[in-house]
């Protein structure tokens, strides 16, 4: 789950990571109004889940009612590499002396956790990686062992930031620690950390991502799932429990398992098509799933064909049969369906299946004379 | 012979009583695997249809000798079960529960390291293990999957994708090839065991003659056991990736398969696993069609 940087300001304020005081609205006036609250000079800020909104011009100071009822007005709705914002932040402006970068993350290869420290913030770290990758102190840290006090200060000596900031830069890089840990965050950036001309550490901005997995231990966290951004495709299958994925092709496809799913996508390009999804309906394709599957698929204008990909495991052929003939009861579909149906009593399943096949129910003994088959559907349609 | 597991492991089931707990439980048993225990601190002294139930591992391992455990409990309960079962004396853990939280994950997994290096964590979020025809841990269809046999060329798996290990048993069993043993790592992003785990352990069994690994997108653990494999595995190896076609920074369905940026992508993996000698399918069906070719050419 990716936080908005208001949320993300939020989440660090509750670990009392230093952040600017501010509120998000959707709307011109309130804007207005929450800038006339805060004080004069605001920065008024897009929230988009995508970089470089500042040279997008979705970043803008404002030193009257004026100019934060003049910005208000361009950010809101403003495209940001096709993300539209509909919401803004508005944020009291801060003076930077320096620009930092800090972050934790999981490294998969180390089995540890990562932070990753530069004296050059403010621009993506990636590049920073490419260009001057020793201007980045790592430190790995052992999640038995925690991060430590003095762990946290030899590293940020070691990323030779300015002196005055050592203090408070290893006050906020533990409360972070905390804060990606007891949060369950798979990310917890700030970019930049800035050193103001008073002296203090300040998190300028909020980059997070939250572990779904987590959300047993974090009831809260119900508020950043409501407010993920899914086209209309991935929120109707959110709505049903689907693992989907929206995608540009026109095969729809359905299969029972991740791995598998995966791979059918792969074939399906393979013989030269495009599929419209990723879904895997789990490893029971049962009826009632794959009857919510079918729904979300024949509701995407994209769908030429669908490709409904099973191999049964513990999960006989002819439930899985039976599953489709009766989800296919259930809900009226447009596009021809190609099945590929193999495993634990795949001859049975067959069997089930055969009359009830026509040309807009078709079978195919392999994935790949599947994927052919699906294909040809869509693109002759 | 098989990795890990074999005719004589005896396994307790940590969530016995539960629905998931006891449907695989004794279709384990049925399938011939030794399932001596189940625990449940509510539910001690009850059974399951005949197998006993006790209140911790430490019990269940002191009464029937359990040397390996299964676990189904629910995501939130799994790092408690984990070091429950590691303190109880248990030596092999395959937990099938998913939703388990990364930190949780990378937690355990280097707690065991530490203080329990002798215990073997397979998964969270995977199908267990098989070694058809003497021990099934997890919620693989035994059937499947055609046993080794002693004398002839068999072949060992490991998969971070339930399906398609299932998919890859059923076509080598289509093909009369045997499976010493096959192993689902997981799709998390911290699994217990890892590609290299196994193929070390593949390498080392004289009964298995070639390895079909199976991977997908999402961290570096091909591009790891590509390296390995370049420097210490012998025997041929046949792979497959899944998620050519998968768009940056989507997870597909699992917690661990996401191309971050540039990394972790399907090309990246084949390339890696081209260059250290192995035969990589487009698809399933090639993978296994290249292995058959591997162990008619043995």
């Amino acid at each position: 789950m990716d936080l908005f940087e208001y949320q993300g300001k939020q989440f660090f304020a509750s670990f009392g990571i230093p952040v600017s005081a501010g509120e998000a609205t959707d709307n011109v006036d309130e804007a207005v109004a929450i800038a006339d609250r805060i004080g004069y000079p605001v920065v008024i800020k897009a929230q988009v889940q995508v970089g470089g909104r500042g040279k997008a011009g979705g970043v803008k100071l404002a030193n009257d009612a004026a100019e934060a009822r003049e910005h208000a007005v361009n950010i809101l709705g403003l495209d940001i590499k096709g993300h539209i914002v509909k919401i803004i932040w508005i944020e009291v402006a801060s003076d930077i002396a320096e620009e930092y970068y800090a972050s934790f993350t999981l490294d998969r290869a180390a089995k540890k956790h990562l932070g990753m420290l530069s004296a050059e913030g403010g621009v993506e770290i990636e590049q920073v990686a490419v260009d001057n990758p020793d201007a980045i102190a790592k430190i790995w840290i052992d999640p038995v062992d925690g991060l430590t006090e003095p762990a946290a200060r030899a590293w940020v000596e070691a990323a030779k930031l300015n002196p005055v900031a050592t203090d408070g830069a290893v006050d906020i890089l533990l409360k972070l620690y905390t804060a990606y840990v007891e949060g369950d965050a798979d990310l917890a950036e700030i970019n930049p950390l800035i050193l103001k001309p008073t002296g203090e550490v300040h998190a300028l901005d909020a980059k997070v991502t939250l572990d779904a997995n987590s959300t047993f231990r974090h009831p809260e966290y119900e508020q950043y799932d409501a407010s993920q951004v899914r086209d209309e495709r991935e929120a109707a299958a959110h709505d049903k429990g689907l693992q989907y994925v929206g995608l540009d092709g026109s095969v729809g496809v359905i299969a029972n398992g991740a791995g598998l799913a995966m791979s059918t996508l792969d074939v399906v390009n393979q013989v030269g098509g495009a599929a419209a999804n990723f879904l895997d309906i789990g490893g029971g394709a049962n009826a009632d799933v794959m009857a919510g599957a079918l729904e979300v698929i024949n509701n995407d204008p994209r769908v030429k064909s669908i490709f409904i990909n099973i191999f049964g495991g513990i999960t006989r052929g002819e439930e899985v049969a039976n599953g489709i003939i009766t989800a296919l009861g259930r809900v009226s579909i447009d596009a021809p369906i190609v099945i590929r149906l193999d495993g634990t009593n795949a001859e049975e399943g067959r069997a089930i299946l055969a009359p009830h096949l026509n040309d807009a129910l078709q079978m195919a003994p392999t994935m790949l004379d599947a994927a052919r088959k699906a294909v040809e559907l869509a693109a002759a349609r | 012979m098989s990795i890990f597991v074999d005719e004589n492991t005896k396994v307790v089931y940590q969530g016995l009583t539960g629905s998931q707990g006891r449907y695989y439980g004794l279709l384990n048993r049925d399938y011939g695997t030794k399932v001596v225990a189940g625990t449940s601190p509510k539910k001690a002294g009850t059974d399951v249809d005949g197998i006993p139930v006790f209140a911790t591992i430490k019990d269940a391992v002191a009464e029937t000798g359990a040397n390996a455990s299964c676990i189904f409990i629910p995501a939130p309960g799994v790092r408690a079960a984990v070091m429950e079962a590691a303190e109880g004396g248990i030596e092999f853990i395959v937990c099938i529960t998913e939703g388990v939280p990364a930190h949780d994950e990378a937690w355990f997994y280097n707690k065991l390291k530490r203080d329990f290096p002798g215990v073997q964590l397979l998964g969270p979020n995977c199908p267990g293990i098989i070694s058809p025809g003497k021990c099934n841990i997890g919620i693989t269809a035994g059937h499947i999957a055609k046993a080794a046999v002693p004398g002839e060329k068999n072949v060992g798996i490991v998969s971070r994708s339930g399906t398609l290990t299932y998919q890859a048993l059923y076509e080598l069993q289509q093909q009369g090839i045997g499976v010493t043993t096959c192993v689902g790592i997981g799709g998390d992003p911290v699994p217990g065991t890892t590609f290299i785990d196994c193929l070390k352990a593949f390498e080392a069994d004289p009964e298995t003659h070639a390895i079909m690994m199976i991977g997908e997108i999402g961290g570096s653990a091909e591009e790891e056991a590509a390296d390995y494999i370049k420097s210490s595995v012998s025997k041929p190896v046949s792979s497959y990736i899944a998620g050519v076609t998968a768009p940056a920074g989507k997870k597909m369905g699992h917690a661990g398969a996401i191309v971050s940026g540039n990394t972790g992508t399907a090309k990246a993996k084949m390339e890696a696993l081209e260059a250290a000698g192995v035969k990589v399918g487009l698809n399933p069906t090639e993978a296994g069609e290249l292995m058959v070719e591997i162990v008619k050419g043995l």
